[in-house]
């Protein structure tokens, strides 16, 4: 297990690299990669059962990156990882890489299943988690959705289908760091609360800080625990973390930086890895 | 009367019986009574999930069984399945080339009374733009059947559609069922009739009054809307010059224009399409509805008296 601080310093990394793949691209989402960039960190490192070098392991956990569009960050977990060359994530969203713009499971090494059309990884999770129960296998399914994906109807009908199925292999989080393209999450359409929708649908639910290790790696580890519910960790979450002038950004969702911005960005980041 | 099965039925029967055999795992939208998956169900149940009425779940639900490698049978209705479920089913299933096969009853104007909301006129050309997506009409009990078991022995997306009622079938027993391979039920050198599912018995009533008439027709149940069988629509069609497609579905994107693409591109032949033209269903028996929507053979022996010389 990673302590915090090596924790902190992976995720920095991840973020370095994904900027660095979106400024290349000149296109990419990174406020929604920088507010997740902390548990998909966590995950990748201290809890997914995955390995680089047999990626179709049927007892692999899997993991679903259902806000397909934070697909940099997913990437360069997988190139730490060592599911492939950390350079490759410079031909990000370029014509000819496996890199594309939102997962696909058919072209990048370690992607379990595509993304990126909100609203469908949540039940994509709940299918590999009945194959689990056909297989009987105890692997985990991890699934990070938005606060903005959320408004999707067909997170709520996979939300009853894993209830009622006590999906219990189950581990959701809300990566809630209350924006979405147009706006405020609760002006566009309110979302909120997130924990209460969840808990009046079945599932064990935690609330918890998205960006502190200890209280991921505590809810995580109470989540493989459970028995008979599936289990949302509603995270709370700063949108562009790490990056001062993408920090609660709106503006910030799916725009690449210019080379100013890319250097003040990595500047600020490499600052962190001290 | 003697007791016909739908293919519908034909296709939970072959859910059942198959079962016994190939690992696969059924989903269903609270539709098993309609779609017959609840003969499944009642055999296998640790292999059945009903997901409630969610068609959109249920398809991307799918999509993660398959991709832990499951065969997976997805029902509903047409409309449900193709329409409202459209884009799970491009971006969860097809995409990925997973292994799911989409099975979807009630599928044309002809599943009588349950009127226009019901009545998918659309799905044949909605899946058929899918990449990668392969489109089975079966025209009987016995193709159903033949169509499952194909699909089965079939790695990648299928769709597979089906109709409600029964009614006598075209094949006297299970026919040489191959994916993408159109069968010829009669030969002629005047006209080719290439049709699908209910509209394929009545080709064959068409080519006897066409008969009668001195005319002769050859007529092809074009099973696999996708990929279609180009080598054979060309072999016939630059023998009869004439092309008639019949279809329970809309004349734009199904049969019809599948046909169309082929011949236009080789100029082989003048084409017309019997089919829903361009416009909503309505309620009615199924006889009903075959007289007002002209999905018969009456219809189709008049399209051939409009061809030119």
């Amino acid at each position: 297990m990673y302590s915090s601080k090596q924790l902190k310093k992976i995720s920095t990394k991840m973020k370095i690299l994904a900027l660095q793949g979106v400024y290349e691209a000149q296109s990419g989402h990174l406020g929604g990669s920088f507010s997740a960039s902390d548990l998909v960190a966590a995950l990748f490192f201290n809890h997914l059962r995955i390995d680089a070098k047999d990626t179709h392991a049927p007892d692999r956990d899997r993991f679903v990156l259902s806000k397909g569009h934070a697909a940099p960050i997913y990437y360069a977990a997988l190139a730490l990882k060592g599911f492939f060359d950390e350079a490759e994530m410079k031909n990000l969203r370029k014509i000819d890489s496996f890199l594309q713009g939102h997962p696909s499971m058919n072209k990048t090494p370690g992607v379990d299943i595509s993304s990126g059309s909100l609203g469908q990884g949540l039940s994509t999770a709940n299918g590999m988690a009945l194959a689990a129960g056909l297989d009987n296998k105890s692997y985990k399914v991890y699934c990070i959705c938005g606060d903005g994906e959320i408004q999707e109807g067909q997170i709520w009908e996979a939300a009853m289908t894993a209830a009622h199925y006590k999906l219990s292999n189950v581990i959701l989080f809300v990566d809630c760091n209350k924006l979405q393209i147009d706006g405020q999450v609760e002006d566009v359409m309110n979302s909120y609360p997130v924990a209460d929708k969840f808990r009046a649908f079945g599932w064990n639910v935690s609330e918890i800080d998205g960006h502190d290790f200890d209280q991921i790696n505590a809810a995580v580890e109470l989540a493989k625990k459970a028995t008979n519910k599936p289990n949302a960790i509603i995270c709370s979450t700063v949108k562009g973390k790490g990056v001062s002038f993408m920090e609660n950004q709106a503006s910030w969702h799916g725009v690449a930086p210019n080379k100013e911005q890319y250097e003040i960005a990595l500047k600020e980041l490499e600052s962190e890895l001290g | 009367m003697e007791n016909y099965l739908s293919t519908r039925v034909a296709y939970g029967e072959a859910l059942a019986t198959l079962g016994d055999q190939y690992d696969f795992v059924v989903l269903d939208a609270d539709l098993s009574k309609a779609t017959q998956t609840c003969l499944f169900a009642k055999k296998f149940p640790g292999r059945f999930f009903n997901i409630g009425i969610s068609e959109g779940d249920m398809m991307s639900t799918a999509a993660g069984l398959a991709s832990c490698g499951k065969m997976v049978f997805a029902s509903t209705f047409a409309m449900f399945a193709a329409g409202r479920a459209y884009e799970q089913i491009r971006n969860s299933i097809a995409y990925n080339g997973l292994n799911v096969k989409i099975c979807a009853t009630h599928a044309g104007v002809l599943i009588g009374e349950d009127g226009a909301s019901h009545q998918c006129i659309e799905d044949i050309s909605l899946m058929r733009t899918i990449p990668g997506m392969t489109v089975i009409v079966p025209c009987d009990q016995y193709s159903a059947y033949r169509a499952v078991e194909a699909a089965i022995h079939f790695h990648g997306p299928v769709y597979l559609r089906f109709g409600r009622m029964s009614s006598r079938p075209v094949y006297q027993e299970n026919p040489d069922f191959q994916i993408g391979k159109g069968i010829v039920l009669r030969e002629g050198n005047d006209v080719t009739i290439v049709a699908i599912g209910d509209l394929v018995k009545e080709s064959m009533k068409a080519a006897e009054i066409l008969a009668a008439k001195g005319v002769s027709a050859a007529v092809i149940d074009m099973h696999t809307v996708k990929p279609i069988d180009r080598d054979l629509i060309i072999k016939y069609a630059s023998v009869s010059k004439k092309v008639i497609t019949a279809e329970d579905h809309s004349i734009i994107g199904g049969l019809g224009s599948a046909v169309a693409e082929v011949l236009a591109e080789g100029n082989l032949a003048q084409l017309r399409r019997v089919g829903i033209m361009d416009c909503f269903g309505r309620s009615g028996t199924r006889d009903a509805l075959m007289e007002k929507y002209e999905l018969n053979a009456e219809k189709i022996v008049k399209t051939y008296d409009s061809f030119q010389d």
